[in-house]
């Protein structure tokens, strides 16, 4: 059993621990950094519901070790909206077209989406409904997580809704 | 589902990384993108000695256009592969496969070489290695050698790799410009694996097929090379294909099985269909059955 000591920027705040090599990135941001935003649906990479922004990119924090994210930068739900509690753009447009229930797997669709949308393009509508494959919703029936996808890409008059 | 404890090694050259592969002995396990090996680790499937981490070696990296081939390094994440305009160009069928790896959030972390060494047999990836001609360059502290990708599977997860070896380098060979690509996959969802998938590439030269490299995915026990239907491919006509017999042929060599999912006969069936399907709409061609 090994320890490692890492350094992490998340949400724009630097953390430093030691930590186990077998912690995952999931365990770590809730339990060491207390980003409890990341849920931990199925812990296998089959859910979802932990996906964060590493270094720019939407990806699932129970599929990598804490000691892996050594030197990057991510970003959790809590980083997204503003300090005064403006929604971010994603999560408005989730809340406008009732894309959640219980609100246990939105976290890491709003990371997807928010990821996918960070650019100065608009993604396609096709990109982030293929996107929202990776997610598993029990309650909505996703029709109002499709509605509000389309609304985030470039053209959302969604045809496929 | 938490890991069981294990020594964490990330080795920033190749030769470090098969030293402490060869001084493990057999202990020791490769973590690439680990989309696969993550989800074995927090189910106690998997349960190495030491792990080590492969991502920090930068030798690993990178397309390049050699050999009469392509190059790549084994640790691309898979939309490195599907945004690169080099594959875009000289393998479009791969970058087609790797579309159809997982979800876009595990192609962020998943590899191309993870993919490949994995040898999941119903993973586009491996199959598409198979059907290509592409080879595998492995190293070890007792040397180097290539594999061709379809000496690599040897039944459901194992390959001709031995415990000390690391994938290095994964080989393509080049397709002239006139090919076309063969993929089709069915699969329950989009990302899962497929029940039933398609992979190749034909060149056409004067209304005749020249050279063809087929296989299939989640059709037996490794990724099968249809070797049967490339070789009555080649030197026919496009116009006047008979195409039913070809799809025929086409299934010959696989060997599906029943699971919870599918039965053989129902892999059989669509196999037939995907294939003649594939080939029509590729080709142009008029079925007359």
């Amino acid at each position: 059993m090994s320890e490692h000591p890492i350094r992490i920027t998340i949400n724009g705040r630097p953390h430093a621990a030691t930590v186990e090599g077998r912690l995952t990135l999931s365990d770590f941001l809730r339990i060491n950094a207390g980003y409890t935003g990341v849920h931990l649906g199925c812990e296998h990479g089959v859910c979802g519901a932990c996906t964060i922004i590493l270094n720019g990119q939407a990806v699932r924090s129970c599929l990598m070790l804490a000691v892996q994210a050594d030197g990057t930068s991510i970003t959790t739900v809590e980083g997204l909206a503003a300090a005064d509690g403006t929604l971010h753009p994603v999560q408005q447009v989730l809340r406008d077209e009732h894309g959640l229930q219980c609100g246990f797997c939105t976290p890491g669709i709003v990371m997807t989406l928010a990821a996918l949308t960070a650019g100065p393009e608009k993604p396609k509508a096709d990109t982030l409904l293929n996107a929202l494959s990776g997610h598993i919703c029990r309650c909505t029936g996703y029709q109002g997580i499709r509605r509000a996808a389309l609304k985030l890409a470039a053209e959302p008059q969604g045809s496929q809704a | 589902m938490k890991p069981a404890p294990f020594d964490y090694l990330a080795p920033s050259t190749i030769e470090e990384a098969c030293e402490q592969l060869a001084q493990a002995g057999g202990g020791a396990t490769l973590l690439a993108g680990g989309q696969t090996l993550l989800p074995l680790l927090a189910l106690r499937m998997s349960q190495p000695f030491i792990l080590i981490d492969i991502n920090r070696i930068a030798a690993l990296k990178g397309v390049l256009r050699a050999e009469g081939g392509t190059r790549i390094g084994p640790i691309m994440r898979q939309n490195e592969v599907i945004a690169d305009p080099t594959l875009g160009t000289a393998l479009p069928v791969l970058v087609t496969a790797t579309r159809h790896v997982g979800h876009h959030q595990t192609r962020n972390r998943g590899t191309i070489g993870g993919s490949i060494a994995l040898g999941e047999p119903a993973a586009e990836l491996p199959a598409t290695a198979v059907a290509l001609g592409a080879s595998v360059e492995v190293r070890s502290t007792r040397g180097t050698r290539r594999i061709a990708a379809e000496d690599l599977y040897l039944s459901p997860y194992a390959t001709a790799l031995e415990f000390d070896e690391l994938i290095t380098a994964l080989h393509f060979p080049d397709w002239p410009t006139d090919t076309i690509s063969m993929f089709r996959e069915v699969a329950m969802r989009p990302g899962d694996f497929a029940l039933v998938g398609l992979t190749g590439a034909l060149t056409v030269k004067d209304g005749r097929i020249a050279r063809a490299g087929i296989a299939w995915f989640g059709m037996g026990p490794t990724p099968i090379k249809a070797r049967q239907v490339e070789a009555a491919l080649i030197g026919q006509s496009t116009t006047g294909l008979d195409v039913k017999g070809l799809a025929e042929l086409a299934i010959a060599e696989t060997a599906p099985f029943d699971d919870h999912h599918a039965t053989a006969e129902y892999r059989r069936t669509v196999g037939r269909r995907i294939f003649a399907r594939t080939l029509s709409e590729r080709l142009d061609v008029r079925q007359t059955a």
